[in-house]
């Protein structure tokens, strides 16, 4: 799609600093929270993922920053400047949408066009923009097309077009995958990317695919019921989750969380789950032990978890094949299970045997039941 | 001879397959015929045999007690639409259409304009602005006649008020048509509200949105993004007003009478005088043929344009 151009940016590239910060941001609609306490600040130039479930506020942060919400308190900062009482159109950002947002009465060329002609940009300089924009998205032969007449990825690729032809210093972008096949999403998740990369400005993105967050961001910002849980980078986020939401969210199958109290077991310590004891290593034992309270949520993902006879008795009820791997789901009692991963070619157990789980010690999360925040 | 047998076979049993296919069809065609008669029935008996009638009439001159007397085939035709009087009578009806669309269209996206912003308390004014669509003819123009009354209107009470002579609205030949014009306004502003109103929330709101990120103000907005998307139901709206404009009869009848010196003696009203007045059933037929090819055109017109309206699906 996007057509290499190497590191040279053309005139009208270097803007200013493109740094956005939400200081202490709420946003009420009436009784509903939208937007809770929000603090984040994202960097100039960093490609940031708002990742939450449907109607968390992911989009609402989005809108705030755009300035097509007023927040109910709190400060928006784009580059030095409270941006609270700037319109939309003087924040000098692009914005693309989940449904592309095209005009359906316009030719393709029209639609590039139009935030350059509420600009009053001369129509030299316009037709210059629009044919450098359509090439580098490939929509030259398109140009004179309507949006019925385009494809979903076209469709993309106009609204893509539309957001960079005027060289804004930001780009905000709500769910603009959604729409598209699985294939197309692949295809364009890596575009944009590289769009990212070769346009040096500052993105942010809106998703609640967090397989688009993990492979797009420099940072996750997650949120959930209109609360920031987590802000940090991609890896960090999956490895060292902040709290039991964060770390069911993010990782397919989800982390197993289940209830444990710790225990001394000689000079370690342990954690007694449904099914038997899970040994602490050195490191964790004293950070559970600080927490000051027996009662913990213990918490290992799918991948580190391995049927090796460990000291953790459960019985399989499914063993679930997805081609590349295999997900086992026993129960370790009548309320509680553990989903188990396993690549193609490691040897699964039956359904209905009783096998021996250990879980990774490296690996082992401890939170906090009545907070869901993480201990160790 | 197997094969001739084999081939004989295969031929019966296509032959077969023909017939059960034909049979379904006709079968198919009759539940069709079954399902529509109670739809052909009404429109036979209330469209097409008055229609058909119509035309029929309009090749006969009537005696002065209204009766079909005598045969002229298509003489009558020309003389009717040749006529100073029916001429006089389309401009009336065209000056008319002139003065209540435009006027009420504008009035109507106005109102709708307004009444799109999410405001507290819209949706009385919503009420307010669609009320007129429940509103009879006959207590329209009751209310009008009142209020467009020389001696105890208001509008003429606001008129002195203002220092400005008095008008006589319905008496003044230079008057009455604008009068009937503004009843006529008032009396299809509900209508027209409704129609551009709920052709406003179909306009995807990201639209709106995307072209105040991208810089447009309220006026560009309005004219880049509201009104192109909202020319098919605009463009139904102008159509329906101009049928409803050649068809206005019941507010000339009780606010007028045509009159004065024939100033709003539009169309269907000439018809009604000439059928029902002076009994002149040919001619009213003749003149209602005329307003059958008009009303048929306009229509055929919106049909051509919506077709078009495909193309604004996304």
């Amino acid at each position: 799609m996007l057509k290499q151009r190497g590191a040279a940016l053309p005139d009208g590239w270097s803007k200013p600093m493109s740094r956005i910060e939400l200081r202490n941001v709420n946003k009420f609609f009436g009784d509903v929270v939208a937007v809770r306490d929000f603090n984040l600040e994202i960097e100039d130039k960093e490609f940031l993922v708002l990742l939450g479930p449907s109607g968390c506020g992911k989009s609402t942060a989005l809108r705030l920053i755009a300035g097509l919400e007023e927040p109910t308190s709190g400060e928006i900062i784009i580059g030095d400047d409270v941006v609270n009482d700037v319109e939309a159109k003087n924040r000098d950002i692009a914005m693309v949408f989940q449904s592309y947002a095209l005009y359906p009465h316009m030719t393709v060329r029209r639609n590039i066009e139009v935030p350059l002609k509420t600009r009053k940009i001369p129509k030299r300089e316009r037709d210059e923009l629009i044919a450098e924009a359509a090439r580098w998205l490939d929509l030259e032969p398109l140009l004179n097309r309507r949006p019925a007449e385009l494809s979903g990825g076209q469709r993309q690729r106009v609204a893509l077009a539309r957001a960079i032809v005027r060289r804004p210093r930001a780009f905000l972008m709500d769910e603009p995958l959604s729409n598209l096949d699985a294939k197309l999403r692949v295809k364009t998740r890596a575009e944009l990317v590289s769009m990212h990369r070769e346009l040096a400005r500052t993105f942010v993105y809106v998703t609640h695919d967090q397989v688009e967050a993990m492979t797009m961001a420099t940072r996750i910002a997650v949120i959930n019921d209109g609360a920031l849980q987590q802000v940090g980078p991609p890896q960090s986020v999956y490895e060292r989750p902040a709290n039991t939401f964060v770390a069911q969210f993010i990782g397919s199958p989800p982390m197993n969380v289940v209830r444990g109290t710790l225990v001394r077991d000689g000079e370690a310590f342990a954690i007694d789950v449904p099914g038997g004891r899970i040994p602490l290593p050195p490191s964790l034992g004293p950070t559970a032990a600080a927490a000051s309270r027996a009662d913990l949520l213990v918490g290992v993902r799918p991948e580190h978890l391995s049927f090796d006879g460990g000291p953790v008795r459960a019985q399989v009820r499914v063993v679930e094949s997805l081609g590349h791997e295999r997900h086992v789901i026993c129960d370790l009692s009548p309320d509680e299970f553990a989903i188990v991963r396993l690549a193609a070619d490691e040897p699964a157990p039956s359904v209905g045997d009783t096998v021996g789980l250990t879980a990774h010690p490296e690996h082992i999360h401890l939170f906090n039941p009545e907070t869901t925040e993480r201990v160790s | 001879m197997r094969d001739a047998g084999l081939i004989g076979e295969a031929s019966a049993t296509s032959s077969l397959r023909v017939r059960t296919r034909r049979n379904a069809r006709l079968r198919e065609a009759l539940f069709a015929l079954v399902l529509l008669a109670p739809s052909i029935a009404l429109f036979s008996t209330f469209a097409f045999y008055p229609l058909i009638k119509t035309f029929y009439l309009g090749f006969f001159r009537s005696d002065p007690f209204g009766l079909s007397a005598s045969y002229v085939g298509f003489d009558q035709y020309i003389d009717v639409l040749g006529s100073d009087r029916f001429h006089r009578s389309l401009f009336t009806t065209g000056l008319f259409a002139l003065f209540t669309v435009p006027t009420g269209l504008v009035l109507g996206l106005g109102l709708a304009l307004l009444a799109h912003q999410k405001l507290r308390g819209m949706i009385i004014y919503r009420t307010i602005f669609s009320s007129t669509v429940a509103t009879s003819v006959a207590v329209a123009s009751v209310m009008w006649l009142t209020l467009l009354n020389p001696s105890i209107g208001i509008i003429n009470y606001g008129l002195k008020e203002t220092g400005f002579e008095p008008i006589n609205w319905l008496g003044d030949p230079e008057w009455a048509l604008p009068a009937v014009s503004l009843t006529t306004i008032w009396l299809n502003l509900g209508f027209t509200f409704i129609v551009i109103l709920a052709g406003l929330q179909t306009i995807p709101e990201e639209l709106h949105e995307s072209a105040k990120v991208d810089g447009a103000g309220a006026v560009s907005r309005l004219f880049n993004v509201t009104l192109p998307m909202l020319s098919p139901t605009l463009l139904f709206s102008v159509v329906v007003l101009t049928i409803n404009a050649f068809q206005s009869f019941g507010q000339i009848d009780l606010l007028t009478q045509g009159g004065p010196l024939d100033r709003t003696n539009v169309i269907v009203y000439s018809i009604y005088t000439e059928g029902f007045r002076n009994f002149n059933e040919g001619v009213a037929a003749a003149q209602g043929v005329a307003l059958f090819f008009i009303v048929l055109t306009l229509t055929l017109i919106q049909f051509r344009f919506l077709e078009r309206r495909g193309f604004y699906g996304n």
